[in-house]
């Protein structure tokens, strides 16, 4: 091995493990259902008062989207139409990454969330889904006299 | 970050330096008129998407700006960085001046025409 072709392959090797990082940033961790390479990805938060869902859900139609709370559970789903041609039309397809398909994510909701209290607006292609908490199981703060 | 940033930087370069970005999703299709490239742009709005062509190079940017509590604390998290960047090196033969992007639904849906001279062309094949 001299250092010569060393330098390059370590280049190389470097340049893949950013790209990796990258498309993990972006790919997140596998779904054991492996299905639909986590579409929509999704963020979840909590305040006091609720739970807010961020599913990252671009190019849907806001009608098509079906979002249900049962036995403590959230579930989203939906299809999302390819926008490739048909292989019968006179064009070729470069990229081909972005997903196409039915798509289902479940989360698990915390007890003390009200399946009465569910608010879900599609805007930029993100679908927020904001849940209330219980009143009772909220934090009060406890005078002391 | 930007301290890196060179002037002798190609613009492709500078973006690169300037922040961390998730890389979005395309589809990209060719047609005889043009190309069509649909980037997956979830959370950014319009006024925060920023398509550019800097020579031969394109580059798609938006920061996503989304409705979250001033109180929230995150639990769980897929997309953890606000923003989106990728560059593309186009060819000559497509025509810049000739582009339309929209955006609807956090996709961006870009198409650039081809220059007249590199559209297909059918030749009449005349006989006697």
């Amino acid at each position: 091995m001299n250092g010569l072709s060393l330098f390059p392959r370590d280049l190389l090797a470097e340049m893949d493990r950013l790209q990796r990082r990258l498309m993990q940033a972006f790919e997140f961790s596998p779904s054991i259902r492996g299905s639909a390479r986590g579409y929509p990805a999704l963020n979840v938060g909590s305040t006091p008062d609720s739970a807010e869902i961020y599913a990252f859900a671009p190019g849907l139609d806001p009608a098509s989207i079906d979002v249900q709370v049962e036995r403590g559970v959230l579930s989203i789903s939906g299809e999302r139409r390819s926008e490739l041609p048909g292989a019968d039309e006179k064009s070729s397809v470069h990229f081909n990454e972005r997903f196409a398909g039915r798509f289902h994510r479940v989360i698990t909701l915390a007890d003390d969330l009200d399946p009465d209290a569910v608010r879900a607006r599609y805007r930029d292609g993100v679908l927020h889904v904001s849940i209330g908490r219980k009143t009772a199981a909220r934090p009060r703060r406890i005078q002391v006299e | 970050m930007v301290a890196n940033a060179d002037p002798g930087m190609s613009a492709r370069q500078r973006a690169e330096v300037d922040s961390p970005a998730l890389v979005p999703l395309v589809d990209v299709v060719e047609d005889a008129s043009g190309i069509t490239l649909y980037a997956d742009l979830p959370g950014v709005p319009k006024d925060k998407l920023d398509v550019r062509v800097d020579g031969e190079t394109l580059i798609i940017e938006g920061e996503t700006a989304l409705e979250i509590p001033r109180d929230m604390e995150a639990t769980h998290v897929e997309v953890s960085v606000p923003r989106y960047r990728r560059v593309f090196a186009l060819s000559r033969d497509l025509d810049t001046g000739n582009m339309t992007a929209e955006l609807k639904h956090g996709v961006l849906k870009l198409r650039i025409q081809k220059a007249e001279r590199a559209r297909p062309r059918r030749i009449e094949v005349r006989g006697e």
